[in-house]
């Protein structure tokens, strides 16, 4: 590939942030992103913790231990939070990025509408199944226990 | 929208290796006339004010595709851009991101054209006797064309590219452009090139790095929707790494008529005067 | 592995990691609004329950199953956020064989895991 060799502008990192003045399914790029790195951190974790139920009740209930005090189910429910909106705008993205809900090519017309638009209602639609998911979470992690 | 301004200040990205390492801004207040678009802006600026002011342009009507800059924080078309349909002032203009800058606004495309050569945008075909010396038309149905017509409407004006997050930070990908132009191609029926493609597309120069954040296909000036065209491709990959697709033929040829007599009242062509 | 078969399979493991991922959120963290496989005590993670999920061929098999799914699925996508910006040759050929080392050894450590509280779990 030819190597230019003008001044360096690509945008970087806040390429991935956007500047507040992009669409929502950026962001929601964005937050997808950020909820798999949180989830991947936490499941290595949690790997390694869960893996004391092979050496008995006695080392089970001392790696349990360790792990209930507040902080530690404040920090589990940002995991549900996570697994919820992680896992259902993969949904989303598995329908989307397999060309099932962006609707068939067109001829554009002005003013367009995109396969984002298309896809929006989608997008909504996720987001409000996940906000009902968090909700009943929050509800057996914190009232109902 | 704002209401017509009587003067308008440009606040623009200038870059001259020459003079000084790093770009710098520089402002400029013109008088506002109704209907004035960004790329008139910059001319008046460029006969009354700043003669040194370098930017690529050439149709001033949306088609060329030359025009692309980083307007109030979006990539677009100078010529496209009426001042009053700016969500604020002052006019904020910068070369494209995400190319390095030769100068002023002027962005070094050639990543960009290399990343489409590399994926073969053009018709393949086995029959190149019949491609340099045509008998007759290939075939396609208003369905067929239908296929791939809205995403060959892209000027290649690099509006995607600039929007796109993932070719913020990463060179290697293609980007949108030459892969929704690979689409293009890959959906038409006429062409017999996806296994060629393919090659070239299963590895890193691919979709694979596409996340949907759909910014190119809001970019976009002619509303090619690349963000559509890749997820399309994507899906003609994926079930053709799993066997379940496979690229019809392209169309045959369709000989020309030879039953039909022509009009008593239409004459003949002229002579060919373009030696072959 | 290409490019193109990676993220086909990450996305087959994405598949699969909503529908056994699901399952275990809802049996851990929807216990009182749903209720299942809690046979012993009320909390989710107390010994009875645990030894009463270990004993059953299901869980093992899908645990595993999960495991594998969700170290593919999860260090792909890192390798795709570290790929994205834009490493040299060399990086690039140190992340994957980081990655892919790392992600066998969890999964062999998992998976024996899963298998010892199994084989434990039937002597109780």
């Amino acid at each position: 590939m030819l190597e230019t060799n003008g001044h360096p502008n690509r945008l970087g990192l806040v390429g991935w942030l956007g500047g507040g003045r992009w669409g929502a399914e950026r962001y929601l790029y964005t937050l997808h992103r950020l909820t798999g790195l949180g989830l991947l951190a936490y499941f290595l974790l949690h790997i390694v913790v869960t893996s004391s139920r092979a050496l008995g009740p006695a080392a089970w209930q001392a790696a349990m231990g360790r792990v209930s005090g507040p902080i530690f189910v404040a920090g589990e429910f940002l995991v549900f939070v996570a697994f919820a909106f992680h896992g259902l705008n993969g949904i989303r993205l598995v329908l989307v990025e397999l060309g099932w809900a962006i609707g068939k090519p067109i001829e554009p017309v002005y003013p367009y509408r995109t396969s984002v638009d298309e896809q929006r209602p989608l997008a909504i639609a996720v987001m409000v199944l996940a906000g009902l998911l968090v909700f009943a979470g929050g509800l057996d992690f914190f009232v109902l226990h | 929208m704002i209401p017509a301004p009587t003067d308008v200040i440009f606040r623009i990205r200038r870059f001259d290796p020459l003079a000084r390492p790093q770009p710098a801004w520089e402002e400029h207040t013109i008088r506002y006339a109704p209907g004035m678009t960004v790329l008139d802006g910059l001319r008046l600026i460029k006969e009354t004010r700043q003669p040194a002011l370098a930017w690529r342009s050439s149709c001033r009507m949306g088609v060329c595709g030359s025009c692309g800059m980083f307007i109030n924080g979006q990539p677009r078309l100078a010529c496209n851009t009426q001042i009053t349909h700016l969500d604020s002032l002052p006019v904020v203009v910068a070369p494209l991101p995400n190319f390095a800058i030769i100068r002023d606004l002027v962005p070094d495309l050639r990543p960009m054209f290399d990343a489409h050569v590399a994926l073969h945008p053009y018709l393949i075909r086995d029959d190149a006797a019949e491609m340099a010396e045509p008998t007759g038309e290939y075939y396609q149905s208003p369905e067929q064309l239908e296929h791939f017509l809205q995403f060959s409407y892209c000027i290649k004006c690099g509006c995607c590219m600039a929007a796109c997050p993932t070719y913020a930070t990463d060179p290697a990908y293609s980007g949108p452009m030459p892969l929704t132009q690979a689409h293009r191609y890959n959906a038409d029926s006429r062409d017999g090139g996806f296994v060629e493609r393919k090659a070239v597309l299963s590895g890193e120069q691919g979709p694979w790095k596409c996340h949907y954040a759909g910014e190119c296909s809001r970019a976009c000036p002619k509303g090619v929707d690349p963000a559509r065209a890749i997820q399309l491709m994507k899906r003609q990959l994926v079930f053709a790494y799993l066997r379940l697709y496979a690229q019809p033929c392209p169309s045959k040829v369709v000989p020309k008529p030879t039953e039909i007599k022509r009009r008593a009242d239409v004459p003949e062509a002229p002579a060919r005067t373009i030696a072959r | 592995m290409r490019d193109q078969a990676l993220w086909t399979w990450h996305v087959l493991a994405g598949v699969v990691i909503a529908v056994l991922l699901g399952l275990h959120m809802t049996i851990m963290h929807l216990d009182v609004l749903v209720g299942i496989f809690n046979p012993a005590d009320p909390h989710p993670i107390e010994w009875g329950n645990v030894v009463a999920r270990a004993r059953q061929g299901f869980f093992l098999v899908s645990y595993v199953v999960l495991l594998g799914a969700a170290l593919f699925h999860g260090l792909y996508g890192l390798r795709n956020i570290l790929f994205e910006l834009g490493p040299g040759a060399g990086a690039k050929r140190a992340v994957n064989a980081l990655l892919t080392a790392g992600g066998v050894a969890m999964f062999a450590f998992g998976a024996l895991a899963a298998w010892a509280a199994s084989t434990l779990a039937r002597t109780l």
